[in-house]
């Protein structure tokens, strides 16, 4: 198929338009026998007319098209040690490293040291665990987020939230990243009052299950 | 730019011919399936290291004892090396379809390898999400549901940090997508989309190649135009879509490919076509074959036809919106480099991909039904010639240059004295009648707007050619009426 010379240059240049040249229809040319019409024609989705092209597509996803023989390797490093302090975790591939630096080191409480898969996980959890106002908070007004990315409702606990994700959302009961905290905290900054009979829970440390 | 994109399929131990012909086989397996509805491919991402591969090609199957046993080893194992070394084991094994079949039905199985998924041991996780990646790579609708209670996991784990996970996330949950609508009713309200679109910014681009690829699975789904594509289109991913697809130093092959099919999806399904015109979809659309016609000419051959035909096929269908119309009648898409890159294009799948011809002929009859400016574009960058050698191809061409002709004697000036008449001569010889009635317009308008042609057509032998039809339901009154015309003329 040849085509005009002067054509690739034409790509090359500027963008523009042709002046179009003057349209003048005769009635006639519509005229019956005659039943041509210009009309732009549109395909959906099932057409046989996107046969081929579709097949080509699923041969690539089947990665037949793209004889690639080369399987890249993980690149190996010497050994090194993850330099975060209290972790001997070693490695000798960077990908590696990268994966383990971000699970394990990434998204850390900085008050329990647990790790989350992101950031607004972690967010969550600090707000809920370890912020007092937010219990205060919580106790007038709807505080508990959905987890689900996307989803802005609020609950008044996180029972309530959990019900939520669980019908809403089709969540697993025991998603991981939503567990209860084990006991309700009095914050030491609270009073029961004077002489009020009752005391606050024993402050020794538990050992928490995270 | 366009060079040549690294797989990562094992290395393969045959021959030329045996490739080929495992793809014709492929070939002829798909084109059965499209035809009964059921065109699913799924994509298997394998990185084991060659001397594993030594092992011999196929791993072993694994009974259930096997599998408990890695499943045990992995759990509850001391040595993180040796959990890792289990899971490898179960991986390897699960290669297998009854592999796969023992692995389901055995109890808790799936329990066990969700927990260590969502461990804090970073290989662990890794392993585990390869034993699900291969599990999605399943055949058996079975096997995908099994893959049910992971699923919430690798929704959160799409905005975790790390890409690699991410990626084989994207490509397990592309995989699952695909195989069952029951996987597909539990993620949509887990939350899918607002999960790609938060993940759709990440700067890494195998990330965004997978996530592309996920997003095209979804978009196939039969129940896609009422299920999923309106909560798409209310999200902020049709308008990354299009950044992806922007010509440019950030532009990414394998990307733009996966973007581009999703958008076709989503286009041919005529949802809501005029929300992506509003976002420019032409535009970009329109820049972006500019910029394959440059790539084809550097004939950098890169599977450049995979990226050409979903763009061909969005162009096509956005234009035959009425929205493409602005205020003054104007279409959008006006820059006659379009014409000129089409051409290109034309002439790239003639030699490299004939398949595609047809479609790229649409394409040039919806930039020309309605447009006075491209048609004389084809007149004025001498395009009519090339465009009569694909005659044979397709019955295009000739509609094509009916909606150049029907604009009137200016245009049909231009197209005679020339090429156009021996062409015409030539198809009524033709005896296909959807050829020959298209080439009986096409004499009729010349004849209206150029009566000079008509003499020639006499001193051809164009009546005798004519004659032939006389006969024939389809043709009879037309074939009479240019006789009519012929002689009085």
């Amino acid at each position: 198929m040849q085509l005009p010379p002067a054509l690739c240059a034409r790509l090359a240049a500027g963008p523009g338009a042709a002046e179009p040249l003057p349209v003048e229809r005769d009635p006639a040319a519509g005229a019956a026998p005659f039943r041509f019409v210009a009309r732009p024609v549109r395909f959906p989705r099932e057409h046989q007319f996107f046969e081929d092209g579709d097949v080509q597509r699923h041969l690539y996803l089947q990665d037949v098209i793209m004889q690639v023989a080369d399987v890249p390797e993980k690149p190996r490093v010497p050994a090194f040690a993850c330099q975060v302090a209290g972790c001997c975790q070693v490695f000798d591939a960077l990908d590696d490293y990268e994966h383990h630096y971000h699970t394990l080191h990434g998204n850390v409480c900085s008050f329990c040291k647990r790790a989350f898969p992101s950031g607004h996980l972690l967010d969550a959890h600090i707000l809920e665990w370890h912020d007092s106002l937010f219990q205060i908070l919580s106790e007038r007004q709807d505080m508990y987020q959905c987890l689900v990315e996307g989803c802005t409702e609020k609950f008044k606990t996180s029972r309530d939230r959990k019900d939520h994700m669980v019908r809403m959302h089709l969540y697993p009961a025991d998603f991981r990243f939503d567990k209860p905290k084990k006991s309700r905290r009095i914050p030491s900054t609270i009073c029961f009052g004077q002489g009020a009979a009752r005391g606050f829970k024993s402050n020794k440390k538990k050992t928490k299950q995270c | 730019m366009w060079s040549r994109r690294q797989g990562r399929l094992r290395p393969t131990v045959c021959g030329v011919e045996e490739l080929r012909r495992r793809r014709r086989e492929r070939e002829a397996a798909l084109r059965k399936a499209r035809r009964e509805q059921q065109l699913v491919s799924k994509r298997l991402l394998r990185n084991d290291a060659p001397e594993e591969a030594g092992e011999g090609c196929v791993a072993a199957i694994l009974g259930e004892t096997e599998v408990q046993q890695f499943l045990r080893q992995a759990q509850r194992g001391t040595e993180e090396k040796e959990r890792e070394g289990a899971l490898v084991s179960l991986r390897r094994g699960l290669q297998h379809p009854e592999t796969q079949q023992t692995f389901i039905r055995l109890e808790g199985s799936m329990r066990t390898l969700v927990g260590l998924l969502t461990s804090n041991q970073a290989l662990l996780q890794l392993e585990a999400a390869r034993c699900l990646h291969e599990l999605s790579h399943s055949e058996q609708s079975t096997v995908a549901e099994a893959c049910l209670p992971a699923t919430s996991y690798l929704l959160t784990y799409l905005s975790s940090h790390s890409s690699d996970f991410i990626e084989l996330c994207l490509y397990t949950l592309g995989n699952l997508i695909v195989e069952s609508e029951a996987v597909r009713r539990q993620l949509l309200p887990q939350g899918i989309v607002p999960a790609l679109a938060a993940c759709i910014q990440s700067p890494h681009v195998a990330v965004l190649e997978a996530l592309g690829y996920a997003l095209s699975q979804l978009l196939q789904a039969e129940e896609a135009p009422e299920k999923i594509i309106p909560s798409i289109l209310a999200s902020t991913l049709p308008q990354h879509m299009l950044q992806m697809l922007q010509p440019g130093p950030k532009l990414n092959p394998g990307v733009a490919v996966e973007f581009a099919w999703c958008l076709h999806y989503i286009i041919c399904s005529q949802v809501s076509n005029p929300l992506l015109i509003g976002h420019g979809a032409l535009s970009t659309l329109g820049l972006l074959l500019l910029d394959l016609a440059g790539a084809v000419q550097k004939t950098e051959d890169a599977g450049l036809e995979l990226l050409a035909c979903p763009v061909l096929r969005c162009l096509s269908n956005l234009l035959t919106e009425a929205a493409v119309e602005t205020v003054g009648g104007q279409m959008q898409l006006r820059d006659e480099r379009v014409v000129a890159a089409l051409f290109i294009l034309l002439q790239f799948f003639f030699q490299k991909q004939p398949s595609l011809l047809p479609e790229g002929l649409w394409l040039l009859n919806n930039l020309t039904a309605n447009s006075p400016s491209f048609c004389t574009s084809l007149l004025s960058l001498d395009l009519i010639e090339p465009l009569l050698q694909l005659l044979p191809v397709s019955n295009v061409v000739l509609t094509v240059l009916c909606n150049v002709a029907e604009k009137g004697p200016a245009y049909c000036q231009r197209l005679w004295p020339g090429p156009l008449l021996p062409a015409l001569l030539h198809t009524l010889a033709f005896s296909d009648t959807e050829v020959v009635g298209q080439s009986l317009e096409l004499l009729h308008l010349l004849f209206l707007y150029q009566p000079e042609a008509v003499q020639v057509f006499l001193q051809q032998s164009g009546l005798q050619a004519l004659e032939r039809h006389q006969e024939e339901a389809q043709l009879q009154d037309r074939v009479y009426a240019l006789q009519q015309t012929a002689l009085q003329g």
